[in-house]
């Protein structure tokens, strides 16, 4: 079970060295961060409305500030997992390039800057949405729920569907249909994309105690919850062109690549793991599963703006 | 501590300052323009 005990030498920092600025950066989780970035600019441009580019600029820096922090703070509270997992082992903490409560109050300064600056500069309904996702994913994923259910990447999944929700508010200054829908699309993404690949890396999680559902359940069981929440994940992908917040620019590719989305998790669905099995169709799951989100996004916004600029009706 | 680590040392601390100290010029100029868009807000 996580806890914030040092139970190995995760993170003791033995070297007398100052850690270098680069591992601080790599505690913000720079590859999680552009999914980040790249949704709440998403938020920010598929908005009605106008931001001054000074305003939205800081909107989408206070989010990937907010995003890094909490992204230290799960390194911190991680640090003995990560050190029992190949794929997290070179991480600062488990590295030992870096003292564990450096991350600690790093993870804490980045978040607290990220929700005065949103607040300030913004408004504070934007503010506490990001306080909200960093005690989201901090604190509720983190260090209660990811040890203890097997349903932890469900829940987990909310934390990551903030920044587009929040990249809207911070332009229109209210919580309407649109955004929530935006949040849903993440959040019913995530559990195909993430347990396909916990399908392949189901051994490192196993050693440290994750309940990851394809430990605890099984794999069966996985797939059919791979199933179950691409399936759901469909009609909520089109729902922003059914309820006429889009056009058919947005509601086309929506639809092409939800079906497609189906059609790839059907033999992950149907299909067991084999001796020497390469996972062929779960790693092609879930490399398209990125690409899913970002082409749909980017067609949101290719959307909105063609609406915004009179160009579509 | 060996003539090779005090170097390293030394490396490591300045490029950490380089780092605060562009990080601290962004956000004065940031909250500079911040503070100019603001004000010219009607809003």
């Amino acid at each position: 079970m996580a806890t914030s005990a040092p139970q190995t030498n995760a993170g003791t920092g033995t070297t007398t060295l100052p850690t270098e600025w680069r591992d601080f950066f790599t505690l913000t989780k720079p590859r999680v961060m552009t999914l980040v970035i790249f949704t709440a600019i998403c938020g920010v441009l598929a908005a009605p409305g106008s931001i001054h580019p000074v305003l939205g600029f800081t909107a989408i820096l206070a989010i990937s500030m907010g995003a890094g922090g909490s992204a230290a703070l799960n390194h911190w509270w991680e640090a003995d997992l990560d050190a029992g997992m190949k794929r997290t082992m070179n991480r600062p903490l488990p590295g030992g390039r870096m003292r564990r409560e450096d991350a600690r109050d790093f993870g804490i300064f980045l978040s607290g800057v990220s929700v005065v600056l949103m607040g300030v500069a913004i408004g504070w309904l934007a503010a506490s949405l990001l306080l909200g996702a960093i005690i989201y994913y901090a604190v509720i994923y983190t260090m209660w729920l990811k040890p203890r259910t097997p349903q932890n990447i469900v829940i987990g999944g909310g934390a990551g569907a903030f920044p587009p929700l929040i990249g809207w508010v911070a332009v229109t200054g209210e919580i309407t249909a649109m955004p929530i829908l935006l949040f849903a699309i993440i959040f019913f993404w995530t559990p195909p994309h993430f347990w396909a690949l916990a399908l392949f890396v189901q051994s490192d999680y196993a050693k440290v105690g994750i309940p990851m559902l394809p430990v605890v359940a099984g794999e069966k069981p996985t797939r059919r919850q791979i199933m179950f929440y691409t399936l759901l994940l469909a009609p909520v992908a089109i729902a922003p062109w059914a309820i006429g917040g889009t056009s058919w620019i947005y509601g086309s590719v929506a639809v092409v690549l939800s079906a497609l989305f189906v059609v790839l998790a059907m033999p992950v669905f149907t299909r067991m793991r084999a001796e020497t099995d390469a996972m062929t169709p779960e790693k092609r799951l879930f490399k398209y599963s990125i690409v899913y989100l970002f082409v749909l996004f980017a067609a949101l916004v290719a959307d909105r703006v063609a609406a915004y600029q009179g160009l579509i009706a | 501590m060996t003539p090779e680590e005090e170097l390293e040392f030394k490396r490591r601390r300045k490029a950490r300052n380089w780092v605060v100290a562009g990080t601290l010029i962004f956000f004065v100029v940031l909250f500079y323009a911040i503070t100019i868009v603001r004000i010219g807000d009607p809003g």
